[in-house]
């Protein structure tokens, strides 16, 4: 059974096109990633399905209707942005306020314990720190005893230990049966939990599959050394891209070791070899640069 | 949903009360302008100073609501908390009525201190009853002006919002009748005065408080009127409306 749906979903603020004809369907169950650098449309995509906006065109479906009445989204959780938590109100109010909203909450005691707030309940949300902010939002997602919960990049800038225990929390819930849809920009934190990601770019999908297929395809090293040649007089196998700056060549490539051996065995002279992983938002550059070249 | 319109009033209520300075701030502008204007003008007068009280009552209702709404729900919108609210299974209803409750719970606050001088430096009177009165009818003459500022604040950004509605106080005012005495103001005024919400709604707080002050049928009608349209607006507003757009 689909539990959220985008069928052509297109959104467009003013001039700029966030989302550009996204099919997704999450079945019921699923955990699923949302992966993708800054201003891929991620965010867009979770509001559309969360009934915060309408899309432009297309069509999103939330428990079998429309995500923008309230009835549809009697079993959604979702995080808010830690940062805009009423900062005058006190924990305990918080998660009573979201509480009230569902039929049948998880009871406070049980939500603050559940995500290591219950020292926290007195204070005021403006007074935690980031991580206790972090952690009361993901808490917030749960409250209604939902059976979807969206969670925006729930365990960035927690440590090792918060973190565990959040992972922890979320596994659990879908063990239980639950769906889960995770944003993030940060592959570790998918890896650890999701079993399909789906990978944006630019407003579109640029990947769709398992976590492994996935780490392959968006795994990019960067290989740089000193030559005097131009990287386009030889047809270097795995090359995605590359970067020139005066004679120093960064080659952008899937599999370092292999583009070394491709190095030695065309002879390319090079000096200062030098072997890096790149950040997502390399990778994601590359090959966004890469597919949409060929047109994939 | 009148569970969930609580949960949302003591929600706005307890943030509100939590920053005391912004609700001494609503009680001493209507405070001072009485002590200013009305005190030395007409307080030895009973029955000018009971018109004169009675208007800056419908003016700090129409001012409290106006600013508090308009400003108020255009800042919320700015927020990242609003679009989160929106993701929780309840529609427009009981998040309006709770703001309006939080309103009326406001302008108790705001007018205490006006009532409190008009009865201890002024020969302004009531009956036991016509206070009752006056009472019931100040929280139904606040719908309009609430639903003014949630038209307001849900449909334009906050310097927008600021700025219409300091264009809009002043002539709703004046063009009200609220700044001068009854049959004082230019021709053109009291002429265009029962039919404004302003002076529909301080034409019902006379006629409750001031002794031999007709009920004015036309200018009631007006005001419904005027409630239903602004009650649309406001809907409308909060449905199209879908918060800042970026974040």
């Amino acid at each position: 059974m689909i539990h959220a749906r985008a069928e052509g979903a297109t959104k467009r603020y003013g001039s700029k096109l966030a989302l550009d004809g996204v099919g997704l369907e999450v079945r019921r169950g699923e955990l699923v990633g949302l992966l993708g650098p800054n201003g891929a449309g991620k965010s867009t995509l979770v509001t559309l399905l969360t009934g915060g906006r309408r899309p432009t065109a297309g069509r999103v479906e939330l428990c079998g209707g429309d995500p923008r009445d309230p009835r549809n989204r009697r079993t959604l959780g979702v995080t808010p942005q830690e940062t805009g938590l009423p900062a005058s109100l006190r924990v305990g109010e918080v998660i009573d306020f979201v509480r009230s909203h569902f039929p049948d909450p998880l009871s406070r005691a049980e939500l603050l314990d559940r995500f290591g707030l219950s020292d926290l309940v007195q204070r005021q949300t403006g007074g935690l720190s980031g991580g206790q902010k972090r952690r009361l939002a993901v808490a917030l997602a749960f409250a209604g005893r939902p059976e979807i919960v969206f969670l925006d990049e729930p365990t960035t800038g927690l440590d090792v230990e918060a973190r565990r225990d959040l992972w922890e929390a979320v596994r659990m819930f879908h063990a239980e049966g639950g769906t889960v849809v995770l944003t993030s920009h940060y592959l570790e934190e998918i890896e650890a939990l999701a079993e399909r990601v789906v990978v944006l770019a630019d407003g579109r999908v640029l990947a769709d599959d398992s976590v492994a297929a996935v780490r392959g395809l968006i795994k990019v090293s960067r290989v740089s050394i000193t030559s005097p040649v131009q990287p386009t007089d030889f047809d270097l196998d795995g090359l995605v891209s590359f970067e020139q700056a005066g004679d120093r060549l960064h080659l952008l490539t899937p599999d370092a070791d292999r583009m070394v051996r491709e190095l030695i065995a065309r002879d390319v002279p090079f000096r200062d070899l030098e072997v890096r992983p790149t950040s997502l938002e390399e990778a994601f550059l590359a090959l966004t640069g890469s597919l949409t070249g060929k047109d994939l | 949903m009148t569970t969930l319109t609580l949960t949302h009033a003591k929600f706005s209520t307890l943030e509100l009360f939590r920053i005391p300075i912004a609700v001494v701030g609503s009680a001493f502008w209507p405070a001072a302008s009485m002590l200013a204007f009305v005190v030395p003008f007409a307080g030895d007068d009973p029955v000018a100073s009971t018109f004169a009280t009675v208007s800056m009552i419908t003016f700090a209702v129409m001012n409290t609501n106006l600013f508090q709404y308009g400003i108020g729900v255009s800042e919320d919108r700015a927020q990242p908390w609003d679009p989160y609210v929106r993701t929780l299974p309840a529609g427009a209803t009981p998040r309006f009525l709770g703001r309006i409750l939080t309103g009326l719970l406001m302008m108790v606050f705001s007018l205490a201190p006006v009532v409190l001088i008009a009865a201890l430096f002024t020969e302004a009177t009531v009956s036991p009853a016509a206070f009752v009165g006056a009472i019931a009818v100040c929280a139904l003459i606040s719908v309009p002006f609430i639903l003014m500022g949630l038209s307001i604040g849900y449909s334009l950004p906050q310097k927008a919002a600021l700025v219409v509605a300091q264009i809009l106080f002043l002539p709703l005012a004046f063009g009200g009748g609220l700044l001068t005495p009854p049959g004082g103001a230019p021709g053109f005024i009291e002429t265009l005065a029962p039919f404004l919400p302003t002076g529909g709604a301080a034409r019902l707080m006379w006629w409750v408080t001031v002794d031999g002050f007709p009920f004015d049928l036309k200018a009631t009608l007006a005001l419904l009127g005027w409630t239903v349209l602004f009650g649309i607006v406001a809907v409308w507003a909060y449905r199209r409306d879908e918060g800042r757009r970026f974040g």
